[in-house]
């Protein structure tokens, strides 16, 4: 028999523990002295209770296997000038393989072992009358979709960290999918299209050969391709398309940009998007410039032309400017999203879950009401019904509450609305634990025992009967925390804690109220 | 102070009537069952992907005004979905719509033009990919299958075969009833009431255990009482505990119900139903099912 003291220092220690952990999350933390609210791990609100946005995104996998295909076809032409082998031509074939025309037997043989030699990335190719086909193998594949995921993640975080959003959640989830959470956040829909955007800056040169709207309805010429412009027509105020010509080509992008911020132009107060090359960079955009005098430099964003300014000089210094027609926000987006990079691939929004401030502060104005409403009607009805025991259980119920704050202020656990309910809810399972030893004990007293080997026995004979109804909950909490998502992992978290701490308050705090009452004061009739 | 003293009340007389109850009730949940692959179920976007916005406007919503808004808009085939507090409405469209931005865009502008006078707030608003709906449901049913497999694992290890079969047997008659109460309802099926079902489960079980401990314990003690009056001895004996607890997580289910609003009503709601369904279930269903075995006591008191 342990001694009743050490186990009343037990819960004790405990409840100060908990109290300790759980008061900083509450909104008492602004009167507490900071060295406490600061250092002392917090119960977060899930989206549900203080408004925000949960994202879903889609990599488009194999989008980002096909224009890294697409990139190859260039570096395995390179490489064939290079080495002065000579090939008809060399392209990309479905999503993933190169095909590469060749004029005889012997440069086959060539191609086949510079293509092995140099990239090693392809299975052996397949001979289809004069071409090679080559495959890219299925570790590559795998390695490009992998990366997709990865080098996303890390630009939307990126992007995300620069757009200003406090404590934002981003992760990988299963294969291909990136969850971001957004606590609090203002403007979901600016916040998408930060998000959303691919944003591959491509600078082109315009090709002048043909007529662009004659090219948009006949057919580009060989190297060029028609892209749009979505610009105002100033004569009827309505949004028009505007065809552009330009080289397939791009001589610069945005990868090798070093810098990207909001500028104002001097004369018309109008925001524009300065932009830095990195040194490579810089040198590449001074050369294709002082190549191209006189040309029109397309500005290309994610497949849409955004302006086509003449280059009047060479341009030296690696600084360029995006600028015309812009808003300040648009302006500071597109700076945030040009220095945090491209999207190594598109992403698709396969859920968005986005809850307004009011609604979240009306969800927890509801939560605390029903928990309030729920807690006292449940310690009121043990009081009335098991009166002194009844008081001790309350207590019990106390404790737990407490416990329970603490354990996930300790774990920093997300409360949400669902999780609220799971407290309340295992507040009227858990005086299950005390009812079933209350009633054991009613029943030994009937049967002519003593207030004490009552007591005694009625916690042996409940105790697995205990252990058994709450191992099954347990089971079911569990499972709903492997397969739930947002909320519904929040509802079992509490549930599970809350049986838990259950058990502990149930089997060691009551049980020593009534061997005070025992052995302290060895009463004679036990109220129950 | 005790509700009720000792008891002595003949429970498994009743047993023909309360069976019959049961499998009406089962047969509706089957049904209902039966009715979410079929899609003739009230799925919620989170299983059937789509979009959700709700709206919060100043004064209560009048839905004869709302239906030629929205169609006035270019959405006739939107559902509507109001809550207790008549101010707010839940407008759920399918995504071949358009994407979330637009569709907000355009219902805020039906209504505003269609209810000019009564000025609303985008309270939330929910877009779910058609894959993602496929997949919250496979997850669904895994947790499921899942939870109630570990539940009859713990249970056949604890107590004889046919306890566990009782017992389980008993869960599904509570997750069905809860299931079918809603399908004849119309409530929505949703991530939220999944999660009910399978909590209630979890209760429902540990109410159906602690009568079963009562009445194992009996059978060990090796009296010569036959199955019926021990069956009925051992509800009696915990019938107060039952009350007690069905009485305290009741309250606590329904004080949720009532004041924890309206995102979490659903969820309240199967609690209250699956706790009430629940305790009638373990006195009524899963104890009396332990009569559909043989008492092997019989041969025991007679060998020894």
């Amino acid at each position: 028999m342990r001694s009743i003291f050490w186990r009343i220092v037990l819960l004790a220690v405990f409840s100060v523990i908990a109290l300790a952990l759980f008061l900083p999350s509450t909104p008492l933390s602004k009167r507490l002295p900071s060295f406490w609210a600061d250092n002392v791990p917090k119960i977060n609100l899930g989206l549900d209770l203080q408004g925000g946005m949960h994202l879903v995104l889609s990599v488009d996998q194999a989008k980002a296997v096909e224009s890294h295909t697409q990139r190859l076809t260039g570096s395995v032409e390179d490489a064939l000038k290079a080495k002065n082998i000579p090939y008809y031509s060399v392209s990309r074939t479905g999503n993933s393989a190169i095909t590469v025309a060749y004029p005889d037997e012997k440069t086959k043989g060539e191609i086949t072992k510079l293509v092995d030699d140099e990239f090693g990335i392809f299975n052996a190719p397949v001979d289809e009358n004069g071409r090679l086909l080559f495959n890219l193998s299925d570790d590559e594949a795998k390695r490009i979709k992998d990366f997709a995921v990865s080098q996303g993640l890390e630009t939307i975080r990126n992007r995300i960290d620069k757009f200003g959003v406090a404590e934002p959640i981003i992760q990988k989830q299963g294969e291909d999918e990136i969850v971001v959470q957004l606590p609090g956040l203002k403007d979901p829909e600016r916040a998408i299209e930060l998000i959303g955007k691919t944003a591959v800056l491509e600078f082109r040169i315009v090709d002048e050969s043909m007529d662009p709207y004659a090219a948009a309805s006949a057919g580009a010429p060989f190297g060029s391709e028609v892209l749009y412009q979505q610009a105002v027509n100033a004569q009827t105020g309505q949004m028009e398309k505007v065809p552009y010509l330009v080289k397939k080509e791009a001589l610069l992008t945005g990868d090798s940009l070093s810098d990207a911020r909001v500028a104002f132009d001097s004369q018309y107060n109008e925001p524009y998007v300065s932009l830095t090359f990195d040194s490579n960079g810089a040198r590449v955009f001074e050369r294709v410039t002082a190549q191209n005098v006189g040309k029109r430099l397309a500005i290309v964003l994610d497949g849409n032309i955004h302006s086509a300014p003449q280059i009047r000089e060479s341009i030296s210094g690696g600084k360029a400017q995006i600028s015309g027609g812009f808003a300040y926000e648009e302006a500071t987006d597109l700076a945030i999203v040009l220095r945090a990079g491209a999207l190594p691939a598109p992403v698709n929004i396969i859920q968005n879950v986005t809850v307004g401030p009011t609604l979240g502060q009306d969800s927890i104005n509801a939560g605390v009401n029903a928990g309030i409403l729920g807690t006292a009607l449940v310690l009121i009805f043990m009081l009335v019904y098991y009166r002194f025991s009844g008081l001790v259980a309350d207590i019990a119920i106390f404790l737990n509450i407490i416990m329970l704050l603490g354990a996930m202020a300790w774990l920093n656990a997300t409360l949400t609305l669902p999780g609220i309910a799971g407290i309340v809810l295992t507040l009227g399972m858990g005086v299950d634990s005390n009812v079933l030893i209350f009633e054991r004990i009613k029943e030994e007293l009937r049967t002519g025992r003593t207030p004490r080997s009552a007591v005694n026995a009625g916690y042996d004979l409940a105790w697995w009967t205990i252990v058994d109804s709450h191992v099954t909950t347990l089971i079911t909490a569990a499972v709903l925390f492997q397969f739930g998502s947002g909320p519904v992992k929040g509802f079992a978290v509490s549930l599970f804690l809350g049986i838990l701490i259950n058990l502990f308050t149930s089997l060691i705090g009551t049980k020593v109220s009534f061997d005070i009452m025992n052995e302290r004061l060895r009463v004679k009739k036990l109220s129950i | 102070m005790d509700i009720l003293g000792d008891t002595k009340i003949d429970f498994m007389r009743i047993r023909k009537i309360t069976f019959a109850i049961s499998i009406i009730l089962v047969v509706l949940g089957i049904i209902a069952a039966v009715a979410i692959p079929l899609g003739k179920n009230n799925l919620s976007t989170d299983f059937e992907g789509g979009i959700a916005i709700q709206f919060k406007f100043d004064k209560p919503v009048e839905m004869e005004k709302v239906r030629p808004a929205l169609e006035g808009g270019g959405f006739p085939d939107a559902e509507l979905q109001q809550f207790a507090e008549p101010s707010k409405l839940l407008v759920k469209l399918s995504r071949t719509e358009g994407d979330l931005r637009q569709v907000s865009q355009s219902l805020g502008a039906a209504f505003t033009s269609g209810l000019p006078d009564n000025p609303y707030i985008v309270e939330s608003t929910s877009e779910i990919g058609p894959t993602v709906g496929k997949k919250l449901q496979t997850d669904a049913l895994w947790a499921i299958i899942i939870s109630l497999i570990g539940i009859l694992i713990y249970v056949a290890w604890r107590f004889e075969f046919r306890f566990g079969v009782a017992a389980v047997a008993a869960t599904f008659h509570d997750v069905l009833g809860v299931l079918g109460i809603f399908y004849l309802l119309d409530k929505e099926i949703s991530l939220l009431v999944v999660t009910a079902l399978l909590t209630l489960a979890g209760y429902s079980l540990t109410d159906t255990v602690v009568i079963f401990d009562r009445i194992r314990e009996n059978l060990n003690k090796r009296t010569k009482e036959g199955l019926i009056p021990l069956l009925n001895r051992s509800v009696n004996e915990v019938l107060r505990r039952s009350i007690v607890t069905s009485l305290t997580t009741f309250l606590a289910s329904l004080s949720l119900l009532l004041l924890g609003g309206e995102v979490i009503h659903d969820f309240s709601l199967a609690l209250v139903l699956g706790i009430v369904i629940g305790s009638y279930s373990s006195i009524f269903i899963a104890s009396p099912m332990l009569l559909f075995w043989k008492d092997k006591r019989k041969q025991t008191v007679a060998s020894a």
